[in-house]
């Protein structure tokens, strides 16, 4: 098979997952590329994995190894993830990442109600932090 | 004399057949399928990261993360494509579809998918493909795979070399995932306790760890 093949299939699929990155407001929707790019990553390990182990003399099977690696840190940060969305979900009401701006610089909030609202489920998670 | 030439002759006759017969399609098969494969994966993750139902995509994300353990199985590598299909297929888009109900997604389309640097970021995906595209291309038009005789990623191939070489990096991830494990748990008791809502997240996080770590 032409290397190339799997070459290029992770190289659009890294970029669908940089889209999905970078266009996405949902959180969920933003792991979910993350995901994309992740697996991309995987397939070129694992099929420069397969050429090399035909050519080299002798082999690590390091590309092999790497991608179980790297499918073990995407669960844990999967997991991870998830748990922080839905802090936020909870302490906020919302997923939307365009809607997280309280630590935005050099413009003001959109509304003088949602900075209050903001600012009164911040002091209500600090309470509950304290309490905790 | 002649038994035995004809023997040997059978012998090396079915040898070669079993070479032959090793790889389950033709190498010419081998590109077609993985070029069908490849084409499902990446519409699949083109309409996960375009369409605006938020569960749709989670179940589109099903079939491009079921398509790639196609891939590696058609590279030869089977242990990682049954890794592929119990943690991620199994519980990673089990866990993304646990989230996105606990979040309330709703189950219609929502408008407010995508966000209003949409061209931005379109730009910026295509010259990232054209860029990534044509210096992979460009770098390995000669290389080619050689998928004939053994499988490269056997179970045999690749628990040899993750005992032998890899050991200490194994050891440090389980560490790693017990850290995750940990994590999840805190995350989600400090928000238990403020507010009450939300208490199935804490076991579907766990659970998760729990399948992970039984995978390993």
């Amino acid at each position: 098979m032409h290397l190339a093949y799997p070459a290029v299939l992770s190289a659009l699929l890294f970029c669908t997952g940089l889209y999905g990155v970078l266009a996405r407001r949902n959180a969920i929707l933003v792991l979910m590329s993350v995901e994309l790019m992740l697996n991309a990553v995987n397939l070129n390990l694992v099929a420069f994995d397969v050429w090399l182990s035909r050519t080299a003399e002798e082999t690590l099977h390091s590309g092999q190894a790497l991608t179980l690696f790297t499918i073990a840190i995407a669960a844990a940060e999967i997991g991870i993830g998830l748990a922080i969305v839905l802090a936020v979900y909870r302490n906020r009401g919302t997923s939307d990442i365009d809607k997280l701006r309280d630590t935005v610089e050099g413009h003001e909030p959109d509304g003088d109600a949602s900075d209050s609202d903001a600012s009164a489920t911040r002091a209500t998670a600090e309470k509950a932090e304290a309490t905790a | 004399m002649t038994p035995a030439a004809a023997a040997g002759t059978a012998a090396h006759a079915t040898t070669t057949a079993a070479a032959e017969a090793q790889g389950f399609l033709s190498p010419t098969g081998v590109e077609i399928a993985f070029l069908l494969v490849g084409l499902v994966t990446f519409g699949a993750a083109l309409i996960t990261v375009t369409t605006r139902q938020l569960v749709h995509a989670a179940l589109w994300l099903v079939v491009a993360l079921g398509g790639l353990a196609v891939e590696y199985l058609l590279l030869t590598a089977e242990f990682i494509a049954w890794v592929q299909v119990l943690i991620y297929v199994g519980s990673v888009v089990v866990l993304l579809l646990f989230g996105l109900m606990l979040t309330r997604a709703p189950i219609g389309r929502s408008p407010d998918a995508d966000s209003g640097n949409r061209w931005v970021a379109l730009t910026v995906a295509v010259a990232a493909a054209a860029a990534l595209v044509w210096v992979v291309v460009d770098a390995f038009r000669t290389t080619w795979i050689d998928l004939d005789g053994a499988p490269a990623g056997s179970t045999e191939v690749t628990g040899a070399s993750l005992f032998q070489h890899w050991v200490l990096p194994f050891e440090a991830l389980s560490v790693l995932l017990l850290a995750a494990l940990v994590g999840a748990i805190v995350l989600s008791r400090k928000a238990k306790a403020a507010t009450s809502a939300a208490a199935p997240s804490a076991p579907g996080g766990t659970d998760t760890r729990r399948d992970t770590e039984g995978a390993r």
